[in-house]
């Protein structure tokens, strides 16, 4: 390590130099990053590095470490937002080792058992660094898909009224556990609120029904019966209906409807309500249901 | 000993349930509710569990009972105004109360009564708004 250490104090304008040429060669992205802000970067990532291993502290410990992983972490971290890609984001560190074993080469000419030493706790070194960086980048890609699923939580679960003592639930996206329980609280909570007897699930935006998003489904359904409401399932589409048959799913106890259309008729129909055609002329498509 | 009090309306039987139900209770309602059943011959119970914020298996199994008896005596049982909370707590206990009427509340669970028993001389069930 202290051979590293003396190398970098030595050349360290010469591989900072080679690094940023070797990293031009690779994986450049000047459409995302300037020239100058990537050698800002890479000059602070070798000065922390020459002072980790001053710090000289084995195993990657120390406040020294700490340091450059935190530096790591953020850069990766910002990469990740300005849109590159991880292995992009890798290769800042791994193009490092060829300028770097280079001048290790030159130190150690006469010692060939050191050099191999020396080149191999360098490639651990940046080996691990490398992953880190990698890490980091997935962490915060993580962060985002997740921030980005609560935003769809929030977003897709409207109670809309379509008539006085008739609501709309349109389900958008897959029921899955969690999205189940916000869809059933506020359904329910609707149903207090706005004295309603029918409810409609519409599920036209649904992808796929399968086993478990039947039972969601059926759950919500239930609940809302307990608290006196009835539900309509409507907007299932041909090949959910053949998917529910082939899955042997039992829905003989749930209203079904193609379109929301015939789920509204029958919620109006249920609350002793219709709708009539004012014109003499039976144009409207309403004309037919009279 | 305390009780809950089962309240005659006509041809009805009212039940409100506003204390936290325990055992005890639950089995002593079902006893005074079984008699007053019989005593007035009654042909239908609601009971209000709207104040009723904690339930578990126990509680749902007794509605469940309750209506069941009812049924044997010629009674039609309605629960009425479940809070959302209760509904998901019975739904995850996987209790769907399959033989049990429910209404929003009690105005709707009346009209449900009458609309099961085929009383339509009343007015309520049948006002329809001309919108």
């Amino acid at each position: 390590m202290l051979k590293m250490n003396d190398m970098l104090q030595q050349h360290e304008d010469q591989i900072l130099s080679e690094w940023l040429r070797e990293m031009a060669a690779a994986t450049r992205r000047s459409d995302l990053m300037t020239d100058a802000e990537l050698t800002t970067q890479a000059r602070e990532f070798l000065r922390l590095l020459a002072a980790a291993l001053r710090d000289g502290k084995a195993n990657m410990s120390g406040n020294a470490w700490k340091a450059i992983s935190e530096y790591i972490s953020e850069i990766s971290a910002s990469r990740a937002k300005q849109g590159f890609s991880s292995s992009e984001t890798a290769m800042f560190l791994l193009s490092l080792k060829k300028p770097m074993f280079a001048h290790l080469k030159e130190h150690a000419k006469n010692d060939p058992e050191g050099q191999f030493e020396q080149i191999w706790s360098t490639t651990e070194l940046l080996d691990k660094l490398a992953l880190q960086s990698t890490d980091a980048f997935l962490t915060s890609r993580e962060q985002l898909i997740i921030r980005q699923q609560e935003e769809m939580m929030e977003l897709s679960t409207p109670v809309v009224k379509l008539w006085d003592g008739v609501l709309a639930l349109p389900v958008i996206g897959t029921l899955d556990s969690a999205r189940t329980q916000v869809v059933m609280e506020s359904l329910l909570q609707a149903i207090v609120a706005t004295n309603s007897r029918v409810a409609i699930i519409d599920i036209t935006g649904v992808p796929t029904v399968d086993t478990l998003v039947a039972q969601h489904l059926l759950k919500t359904i239930t609940a809302a019966r307990l608290m006196g409401a009835e539900c309509i399932v409507s907007g299932v589409r041909p090949q959910i209906a053949q998917t529910i048959v082939h899955l042997g799913i039992n829905l003989a106890d749930v209203t079904t409807k193609a379109t929301l259309a015939d789920a509204f008729a029958l919620a109006l129909d249920r609350s002793g309500r219709k709708v009539v055609n004012t014109r003499k002329t039976p144009t409207s498509v309403f004309a037919k249901e009279e | 000993m305390e009780r809950i009090p089962i309240l005659r309306m006509g041809d009805y039987l009212l039940v409100t349930i506003q204390v936290d139900m325990h055992d005890r209770l639950a089995l002593q309602l079902q006893d005074d509710l079984t008699n007053s059943i019989s005593k007035f011959g009654s042909k239908g119970v609601l009971i209000d569990i709207s104040s009723l914020e904690i339930v578990d298996s126990f509680i749902g199994r007794m509605l469940a009972n309750i209506a069941g008896m009812s049924r044997v005596l010629d009674a039609e049982t309605v629960v009425v105004g479940m809070q959302p909370a209760v509904a998901i707590t019975l739904v995850e206990l996987g209790m769907s109360l399959p033989g049990v009427r429910t209404a929003l509340n009690v105005e709707t669970g009346i009209d449900l009564l009458r609309e099961l028993r085929g009383d339509f001389h009343m007015d309520g069930a049948d006002a329809v708004d001309e919108a």
